[in-house]
């Protein structure tokens, strides 16, 4: 069933994104998800995904506090309340 | 004037104004500061270089500012030490430590991207900067930004060494623990950037900080004469440090101020936090990330945002990824220190671990010029040195006392240095 999750948009993406800073949408995966962000922002779409498919590799998704990639990657399940962060890599150290 | 055209992205070449940025926006990809080098010619020279302050600010014109430098006048410009003792003890010819454990004023290399990203911050006119830091770079930055009076935010992880902590504390920055790892600082911090007007120095002024690592490279070419190590082993976490160095190479063959010899890069990693060096070894363009677990905490970056890079470069420069255990890393600092007298963290520790591992290996061949980049200095970090050694004799101010003292570290058969004390010859 699908639920309400909440993406949080970065600063990079916002200008696609109707300079909104989070949107909700219906979904009950990481994948539903991120094709609903892009179903309502049609030019994030080659932002976020290389061929369309794999996720860019600058970009980091997270699931609450977990990236994706220590999950099920796009086909993480979703739950009502969860916040998916979408994060652009940064350096640091 | 200085000679910089613009920001570039590194993926798809796009290019933007010199501003705040943190990334592509097509592609989330790295955008790097681009120069004109043809500019340069017969203006950036050896004797140009050379007439500079004794800093990392000698290689100014390879450098993103526009004005005078502003922070870090006396940072950079460490030693390149002829590791004599400790290459009779590897068996190598020639061996150097490039060692930025002694670096201006936070005994770390990241007192040069900062001395570049707060002179930009400046520039750029901010008040407030900040960072995510696994420690030295929030030293780094506080240090800094205290002496240039700017506001400063610092973010690391809940469970850094007290060393790590009270180093940062004490230049009166606010200091807040995030409880996670330094992707979860990494993560929220990029958070707080989009949201604060602030200079976050590895977020918004990513392109800026980064460059500032070049000045590693610089040195190491003009310091063994205006020529490159034929070896060149330096540690990844983000993975700044390593494709700037290759960058810093790159640059001066550039402008014909060392020859081209071929350089490789080598990329040294904790075993327990080594996503890049396993990319390399499986022959990977893309590396999966980790959850860290060594005691190199400086170094322990489980999501590399230039992680793909480091694999390009040293891939390309024909070198190889080498990975350090806990112990490796220590007994690699305690034999630098009895060999050089030099004292490093666990980063330095894990660096010239995997430069042995790449000797023994025989990927280093012994008889080439190795480079090793110390970036990290070890009094920070005393508590990983805990029951490295065995207790130390506690006697009563007698000479008797010594004596004894001495006599019985014979008995218990003493090796190494302590043991021809009890017979050296009395004066
Ligand atoms: C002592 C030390 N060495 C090396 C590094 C390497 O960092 P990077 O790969 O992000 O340049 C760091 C980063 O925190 C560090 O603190
Ligand atoms: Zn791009």
């Amino acid at each position: 069933m699908s639920q309400d999750v909440h993406v949080l948009i970065p600063n990079a993406l916002r200008s696609q994104a109707g300079n909104l800073s989070s949107v909700s949408v219906q979904a009950t995966s990481i994948r539903d998800a991120l094709d609903a962000l892009c179903t309502q922002f049609p030019e994030l779409k080659a932002r976020l995904f290389k061929d369309g498919q794999q996720l860019n590799r600058f970009v980091n998704v997270y699931l609450n506090d977990e990236d994706i990639r220590f999950l099920k990657h796009l086909d993480t399940e979703i739950h009502g309340g969860d916040e998916i962060s979408i994060v652009p890599a940064i350096a640091g150290g | 004037m200085s000679y910089v055209a613009c920001l570039r992205c590194k993926e798809c070449g796009a290019e933007y104004p010199i501003t705040p940025r943190t990334v592509c926006d097509h592609d989330f990809g790295p955008v790097e500061v681009a120069y004109d080098y043809a500019a340069m010619q017969g203006k950036v020279t050896r004797t140009s270089i050379e007439a500079g302050p004794r800093s990392l600010w000698r290689y100014k014109d390879l450098l993103p500012i526009e004005g005078e430098p502003k922070v870090g006048l006396h940072s950079g410009y460490t030693p390149l030490v002829k590791a004599d003792r400790l290459a009779r003890e590897l068996g190598v010819r020639e061996l150097y430590i490039k060692d930025d454990s002694t670096n201006y004023p936070t005994f770390s290399y990241k007192d040069r991207v900062v001395s570049v990203a707060l002179t930009k911050a400046m520039e750029f006119g901010f008040d407030t900067v900040g960072c995510a830091s696994t420690g030295n770079l929030a030293h780094s930055v506080a240090a800094h930004a205290a002496k240039a009076g700017l506001r400063t935010v610092v973010l690391v992880p809940e469970d850094l060494e007290e060393g790590k902590i009270v180093g940062s504390r004490v230049f009166g920055p606010l200091l807040v623990k995030i409880k996670g790892n330094y992707d979860d600082v990494n993560r929220l911090c990029s958070q707080i950037a989009d949201k604060y007007p602030w200079a976050i120095v590895n977020v918004n002024l990513r392109p800026f900080y980064t460059e500032g690592a070049k000045t590693h490279g610089f040195e190491i070419a003009e310091q063994m004469g205006w020529q490159l190590p034929k070896h060149t082993v330096v540690p990844v976490a983000g993975g700044t440090i390593l494709p700037k160095v290759w960058k810093a190479y790159r640059e001066l063959i550039e402008l014909g101020l060392v020859e081209d010899n071929g350089p490789r890069i080598h990329a040294a990693q904790a075993a327990g936090c080594n996503p890049v060096v396993k990319a390399i070894a499986e022959g990977e363009e893309i590396f999966q990330p980790q959850k860290p677990n060594t005691i190199a905490k400086s170094i322990a970056i489980g999501n590399p945002a230039d992680g793909y890079y480091v694999i390009k470069v040293v891939t390309e420069s024909g070198g190889a990824g080498e990975s350090a255990t806990d112990p490796e890393i220590l007994a690699a600092i305690g034999l630098l220190a009895r060999t050089e007298g030099i004292f490093t963290e666990p980063a330095g520790g894990t660096t010239l671990a995997c430069a042995i591992k790449l000797i023994q290996s025989g990927r280093i061949p012994r008889d080439e010029p190795v480079c090793v980049c110390i970036t990290g200095n070890g009094l920070k970090t005393i508590e990983v040195m805990t029951g490295q050694f065995e207790s130390s004799p506690v006697i009563a101010p007698r000479l008797g006392e010594f004596e004894q003292m001495l006599a019985k570290l014979d008995e218990n058969g003493a090796s190494g240095a302590h043991a021809r004390l009890a017979t050296s010859k009395v004066i």
